[in-house]
């Protein structure tokens, strides 16, 4: 009697440890869940947290008088003497007269320092564009610097400690700060430079239309190239290659490729794309190459796969009704076989999007400040931008980094989405 | 004539062929009782016309693009005057690169003698010729292919055979691109690893404990003593992947078991895709993420520990020293990286271990957990062995995070939180920038890119052989 008591303790206790057992691996797997989800949940609000800023930028609103004197022009100069005349000194003239408190010498550079650099070409270029405000009073919306922007942006007005201010500002730059605000000249705008200028030196002014552009021109040639020759090397190898020894050569060699390290098809692009046939470094043309060889693999594993969820009746009914076997392909299977080949194509080229390390290579680090326009013209791209921001001293491209990053996973996302819209709308289940 | 406008030509013509083909297969047709007393449709008829009229141009315009700047070039060699020939292939490019600026029109004209005048006549000559000529050959080319194909339309014969003859050979030609990358890549890292080894023993390279890839310029400089140790690489290497590996394969096999063996469906639905996003995001970004959050994150929370230790005089805790770029950083980026691949691979063999096995486990009377660490997960073993070195070789390929965040110091150390470099760290920084193509420092990177690529291609090899095996137990 007792004997079996025990026994049904023991196996009581034994049963209650195999429960613990059981629900402590459950939460071994919510917990790796949760790391996973929590990873992902972070680095979005990090990125976020960090370049949502960028998306604003800091504008002083002054007056400047275009002195028919000062300037040494009137409104019916030409353009030669235009770019002639001396806007720098004429902007730090008027900057002194209109703050005339402020006396030394270095005080006076850190008056200027709180505008962008190239406020001279600003005036300028506005000159250009209608000669006829000179001698006119306009009131100019000047782009601040990026420090003062920074410092505007993020530390003005809170009481934070020395060490969490950002943007390198001094007292006297600080107290101007405070004159410009009382005078309500201050005002925060959304960034149209982010999104119109190329890149520059100075963070205030740098953008990503040229990054953007050369993406662009970068999948173009990545897309036509990769797409027809894709979708041409999943036919055969579906539809017509004979077992042999080459087409299991050809499949190999797929497979292969799908798994080399993308910086490898870099070392190939410079090698033989640009020391070999020659070809200019740093253009999209050449990335174009590059790209196309590498999401090559993606695009004819997927497209293989869509092939072979065709079902063979179909094949079966076109060839009973006569048709060749290149009708049957063409006009049957690849329309039933399209859905999943381009749901295949957009995630490659989100992949294309998304490469950085053998553009490396091939030279399209170089810092280029034109918006490129053709494919043979020297371009930069967006991820490529990204890590070269992400190497700059200055606090504001930190900023500006981020929300590169932003614009470029909206993209990803987009494609990705489009993807699996795709891919629910349109392929059909057999 | 510039190249967009001239395939802009090309293309237009042989639309213009596939229409005449058209209009003249149907023309044949009518005095025969229409298009059903022809051998192949009319569509055909003018395809075949259209291809006639268009690749041979397309052909030559490509070849002539490849080629003309080569042959140019040895042409324009050949008027070089006497001395210019004996010269080594370093200042024979100088010169030539002389040659063509001047015959550019860029730069001062006088920096070349009046012997040389010679070439650079030609150079120019051979230029401008090559641009003319290309454009009127391509469009003679067109003419005539599209005069063979209208002599060809004919009521007998079968146009429908030599469209897909063509459209077999194009089909054959694009899959064999895969083969020419393949042969790119061995090519293209083998010669210049060669002429590597040439330069540097290969005993060196591959057993040599210092790595340090500049070369005295002078032979006083200070810091450049050129020794091309691959140890120290390799070692950072895979330090950083292990750092990786132990965080993915905990993380993304019990993500995929906890998935696939526990979640209801909707969960299931929801958490796999939020998973994958980790996948989806460039490398770039983890680059970024990792040099400015996760690197400053451990170095504050190595500093605490340090004073902390400090302060209750524990001397191991005090001495602890975080580099600002370390391993660490770097491997815990990876690690979140490779997470989905792991899991997405881990979920496939664990689905494929067939219910059978599952349901005699349950019957015996053990616990979904022992059934999935008894069962599940011995049968699945070498999937996951075969997904874990795959994700290993992605480790070890991965660039843009390490190059952002695990430096370029070449320490030859196992203590993650110094700083350590990796293969493709150098190889993107001995390649970054304009450089020359013969110096022992551009090539190193080749001979790593070797290296890299062996690895990679053997343990995908070796990967790729354990899962096959273990798919043929069941299916």
């Amino acid at each position: 009697m007792i004997d079996q008591e025990i026994v049904a303790q023991k196996r009581a206790a034994q049963l209650a440890k195999r429960h613990r057992a059981e629900s402590r691996f459950k939460w071994f797997g919510r917990l790796s869940i949760g790391f996973g989800l929590l990873c992902v949940l972070f680095l979005f609000t990090d990125i976020i947290s960090k370049g949502i800023g960028a998306f604003t930028q800091t504008y002083i609103n002054i007056e400047i008088p275009f002195d028919e004197e000062k300037l040494g022009l009137t409104p019916q100069s030409t353009e030669a003497e235009i770019k002639a005349a001396s806007f720098g000194s004429f902007f730090k003239k008027t900057l002194r007269e209109q703050n005339p408190e402020v006396t030394g010498r270095k005080d006076k550079r850190s008056l200027y320092a709180l505008f962008t650099s190239d406020a001279p070409l600003i005036l300028r270029d506005m000159v250009l564009a209608d000669p006829s405000i000179i001698g006119t009073t306009q009131t100019v919306s000047m782009i601040a610097d990026d420090d003062f922007d920074t410092y505007y942006k993020h530390s003005y007005g809170r009481d934070l400690p020395e060490d969490k201010v950002i943007g390198r500002i001094n007292d006297f730059q600080v107290s101007m700060l405070n004159k410009f605000v009382d005078a309500g000249v201050v005002e925060k705008r959304f960034n149209t430079i982010f999104f119109s200028n190329a890149d520059s030196r100075e963070p205030e002014l740098a953008g990503i239309k040229g990054a953007i552009m050369g993406s662009i021109l970068t999948l173009f040639v990545t897309l036509i190239l990769s797409f027809p020759i894709a979708v041409a090397t999943a036919i055969y190898l579906e539809e017509f290659a004979p077992k042999n020894k080459f087409t299991d050569f050809i499949e190999v060699n797929i497979n292969n490729l799908a798994a080399v390290p993308s910086v490898i098809f870099g070392l190939l692009g410079l090698a033989v794309f640009i020391n070999f046939f020659g070809m200019p470094r740093s253009v999209p043309l050449v990335g174009g190459f590059v790209l196309t060889l590498m999401t090559l693999p993606t695009i004819i594993i997927s497209s293989r796969a869509a092939i072979k969820a065709v079902p063979p009746s179909i094949r079966d009914a076109a060839l009973g009704m006569g048709a060749s076997k290149v009708q049957t392909v063409l006009h049957h299977v690849l329309p039933l076989a399209m859905p999943g080949m381009l749901t295949g194509t957009i995630i490659g080229m989100a992949q294309a999007l998304g490469e950085t390390a053998p553009l490396l290579m091939i030279g399209m680090v170089a810092f280029i400040v034109d918006t490129p326009a053709s494919i043979t013209d020297s371009a930069t791209v967006l991820p490529v931008q990204i890590f070269l921001w992400s190497d700059s001293p200055e606090r504001a491209f930190v900023e500006k980094t981020s929300a590169a990053i932003m614009v470029l996973l909206g993209f990803l996302i987009f494609m990705n989405s489009m993807a699996v819209w795709l891919r629910k709308r349109l392929e059909r289940r057999w | 004539m510039t190249l967009p406008t001239l395939l802009i030509i090309v293309l237009a013509g042989a639309g213009m062929a596939y229409m005449l083909g058209r209009m003249r297969s149907q023309q044949i047709a009518k005095p025969i009782g229409g298009v059903r007393n022809l051998a192949s449709l009319p569509s055909y008829y003018a395809s075949l016309m259209g291809l006639w009229a268009l690749l041979p141009a397309l052909l030559l315009i490509v070849l002539w693009s490849v080629f003309d700047g080569a042959i140019i070039n040895s042409l324009v060699r050949a008027e070089l005057p006497i001395e210019a020939k004996s010269l080594s292939s370093e200042d024979l490019g100088l010169v030539m690169s002389q040659v063509t600026n001047a015959a550019a029109g860029i730069g001062p004209a006088d920096t070349l003698g009046v012997e040389y005048q010679g070439a650079i006549q030609k150079l120019s000559s051979l230029n401008s010729t090559s641009v003319k000529a290309m454009p009127i050959l391509a469009i003679i080319v067109l003419i005539v292919g599209c005069l063979l194909g209208y002599r060809s339309i004919r009521a007998t014969h079968n146009a429908r055979y030599g469209v897909e003859r063509i459209f077999n050979v194009v089909l054959i030609v694009c899959s064999s691109i895969a083969i020419f990358s393949t042969f790119g890549i061995v090519f293209s890292v083998l010669f210049e690893s060669i002429h590597f080894f040439q330069k540097v023993p290969f005993t060196e390279f591959l057993f040599g404990t210092h790595w340090s890839p500049q070369i005295a310029i002078r032979a006083d400089q200070a810091g450049a003593s050129g020794s091309f140790g691959v140890i120290p690489l390799i070692v950072g290497t895979l330090l950083i992947s292990f750092i990786a590996l132990v965080i993915a394969v905990p993380v993304g096999l019990m993500s995929a078991i906890y998935l696939s063996e526990y979640a209801s469906a909707r969960v299931r639905a929801w958490v796999k895709p939020a998973l994958e996003i980790l996948a989806g995001v460039p490398t770039v970004v983890y680059g970024f993420f990792a040099a400015l959050t996760v690197a400053p994150a451990i170095r504050n929370i190595g500093d605490g520990i340090r004073d902390w230790g400090a302060e209750n005089g524990i001397q191991i805790l005090a001495n602890l020293s975080v580099s600002s770029e370390s391993a660490l950083a770097a491997g815990i980026v990876m690690g979140v990286m490779i997470i989905p691949f792991v899991s997405s691979l881990s979920d496939d063999v664990i689905n494929a271990v067939p219910q059978s096995l599952r349901d005699g486990s349950y019957g015996l009377g053990s616990t979904q957990s022992e059934t999935i660490k008894k069962v599940v997960f011995p049968a699945a073993l070498p999937g996951i062995v075969g997904g874990v070195l795959l994700a290993a070789s992605r480790a070890i390929g991965e660039t843009m995070i390490v190059v952002m965040a695990a430096g370029l110091a070449a320490n030859l150390t196992v203590n993650p939180l110094e700083a350590v470099t990796t293969v493709t760290v150098q190889i993107v920084t001995l390649l970054v920038g304009d450089q020359e193509f013969d110096s022992a420092k551009t090539l190193a990177a080749f001979a790593l890119g070797l290296f890299l690529f062996v690895i990679t291609l053997a343990l995908n090899i070796i990967a790729l052989r354990v899962v096959k095996k273990y798919r043929e137990q069941y299916d």
